[in-house]
């Protein structure tokens, strides 16, 4: 709607943002978790290659030490919450129709607490044994 | 544009890849066989080359998403610096991918 249709000033429509009150959360929980995830990763990612080639055992014993299995957690956290939003304005901007497209929404939500679970249950378990 | 479009791809692309870390991590922790099977995997040349085009997703996706931080500040919107992000993008993101896997080589 252009400013010279609409009888909303700008300052009401900063103030009110929008019929749905809110719309920058996710602008800015995606700056947020891209700036946190690309430092994580920046320390993970030689840390999680040097396993590859060693034995199962000692790929274990480095998933347990207590520095890596905190960044693996902050990290876990992080990324599927940036890939969530990320995938959900994949969909929004691709998927039009509304049935499909609810779905789709809901299999993102699905698949991103799922791996969150699983990878954050399995860090856990390392460390803890049991 | 093209890198507008890379940028969704290499991000879908993590996106699925997840389901990687999350077999290998819940497998180390519950299963010794299962996580010696998928670790000999990844050890595998085909496993090493699924990782190596993961980090190299990775690292694009970040130099990608550092273009992004750039343009929040309402710079570099030219048409000379998109091109310069194109190329700083794509050549940052095969040195620091080699750059990873030659330091990972190395220090084994």
């Amino acid at each position: 709607m252009s400013d010279a249709t609409s009888m909303k000033t700008p300052m009401k429509r900063v103030r009110g943002l929008g019929s749905a009150k809110t719309g920058t959360d996710h602008f800015w929980t995606q700056r947020l978790t891209a700036a946190a995830t690309m430092l994580l990763a920046l320390a993970l990612v030689v840390v999680l290659a040097s396993t590859v080639g060693k034995d199962a055992v000692a790929a274990r014993a480095v998933l347990a030490q207590p520095l890596v299995a905190v960044l693996l957690l902050l990290f876990i956290l992080s990324g599927v919450a940036h890939m969530r939003i990320g995938m959900q304005v994949i969909i929004e901007d691709y998927v039009h129709e509304e049935g499909a497209k609810v779905i789709a929404l809901g299999l993102n939500t699905f698949f991103s607490a799922i791996i969150a679970v699983v990878c954050l249950f399995a860090v856990l378990k390392l460390s803890f044994g049991g | 544009m093209v890198m507008s479009i890379v940028h969704r791809i290499t991000g879908a692309a993590l996106y699925f890849g997840t389901v990687i870390l999350a077999v290998w991590l819940m497998t180390a922790a519950t299963s010794a066989s299962s996580f010696a099977f998928v670790h000999g995997f990844l050890g595998s040349w085909l496993g090493q080359l699924i990782l190596v085009g993961y980090s190299w997703a990775l690292l694009h996706h970040m130099f990608g998403g550092i273009r992004h931080f750039v343009w929040d500040t309402g710079r570099g919107f030219g048409a000379h610096e998109r091109h310069l992000f194109a190329v700083l993008t794509l050549v940052g993101s095969v040195l620091s991918t080699g750059l990873i896997w030659v330091v990972v080589y190395s220090v084994r």
